[in-house]
């Protein structure tokens, strides 16, 4: 087990051949989400496939692009969990509060937005 | 061979260097957990005002929808010769690794460049940080204002970032026979995760507010 190899090669794991799939793939799946905005989903379960979506992408690109898949677990174990419940717990703030502010919108006459004071 | 305290401490060993990266490598994964932060909180802020108010979906086919792919296109692209230059660098061929740094820095400013034409187009239409379109108002009856702030903020932010990162680039690029192999991958992680935050961006702040209606 070495540390660190000196000089010379470096160690990074991943063929060009790889990271040109990953890229493909990253493409594939942003042509995905363009389509579905023009296919009339409710907003809910756009937003649900959107943001799948979008985590596939962002794990691809941490996991390849990133090289953290090839890292040491020590050093995921240490960036991915705390973020991602830090993140959950900035949506446990959202979803039962942003149900309510929904049932609590303006819907009455027709009023330009404030725009001139 | 194996003891059983080399079972449980697993492929670190005890060692002084519980990740295998350098400080400076490690200093920007942290950076990138802080940053990764601060644009959740502003996403997750943005889909609450939005949740909580009467939002336009304005984003014509044309130029926006238009532009933002082409532009996620130039980002991932960047994406793509970035890891390509950490590759050549792993081998160390400096040559190849500060063009296709330039090239990542161009794709850059491209991104740039059709960002700005963009933003151009909605601020001709008449839409500023705290002001929507008449148009628009009117369309959208009682529509929140918010509209331009949060669309300018996180665009604005997100742009902001990519900036500095071709900056960034072409110091890399400038100082790359100075420079150790893992350099030049840590300007890398900082590029990719500015492209990674777009993924999230161009969903969220285009797609769901596509005009479908022609």
């Amino acid at each position: 087990m070495t540390e660190h190899a000196a000089g010379g090669e470096e160690h990074f794991a991943g063929s060009n051949k790889l990271f040109i799939s990953v890229w493909v793939w990253l493409l594939v799946l942003t042509g995905f989400e363009v389509f579905l905005g023009y296919i009339h989903l409710p907003v809910v379960y756009m937003l649900t496939i959107l943001m799948g979506a979008s985590i596939i992408k962002a794990a691809l690109i941490v996991a390849y692009f990133m090289h953290l898949r090839f890292e040491r677990l020590n050093l995921v174990l240490t960036i991915v969990p705390a973020l991602v419940i830090c993140i959950c717990l900035m949506l446990l703030v959202f979803f039962p509060d942003s149900f309510r502010a929904k049932e609590l919108r303006y819907e009455g006459p027709v009023q330009p937005p404030a725009e001139s004071h | 061979m194996a003891t059983e305290a080399e079972a449980i401490t697993g492929d670190w060993g005890g060692g002084v260097h519980p990740y295998r990266v350098g400080h400076r490598k490690l200093g920007m994964w942290l950076f990138i957990m802080s940053d990764s932060l601060t644009f959740s909180a502003l996403l997750i802020g943005y889909a609450y005002v939005r949740a909580s108010n009467v939002w336009p979906t304005p984003f014509k086919f044309y130029p926006s929808i238009v532009f933002s792919s082409i532009m996620t296109l130039v980002l991932l692209s960047s994406s793509l010769t970035m890891v390509m230059a950490v590759s050549a660098s792993a081998r160390g061929e400096r040559s190849k690794v500060r063009k296709w740094i330039i090239a990542t820095a161009v794709l850059g400013v491209t991104f740039i460049v059709l960002h700005s034409i963009e933003w151009k187009h909605l601020i001709d239409e008449g839409l500023s940080p705290f002001a929507l379109p008449h148009e628009w108002a009117e369309k959208w009856p009682g529509a929140s204002p918010l509209f331009g702030a949060t669309f300018f903020g996180i665009t604005g932010m997100h742009m902001f970032h990519v900036f500095t990162g071709c900056i960034y680039l072409l110091i890399v690029a400038g100082r790359v026979n100075k420079l150790k192999h893992e350099d030049v991958e840590i300007s890398g992680l900082y590029w990719h995760f500015v492209d990674l935050v777009w993924m999230f961006v161009f969903p969220m702040i285009y797609l769901l507010s596509v005009d479908a209606s022609k």
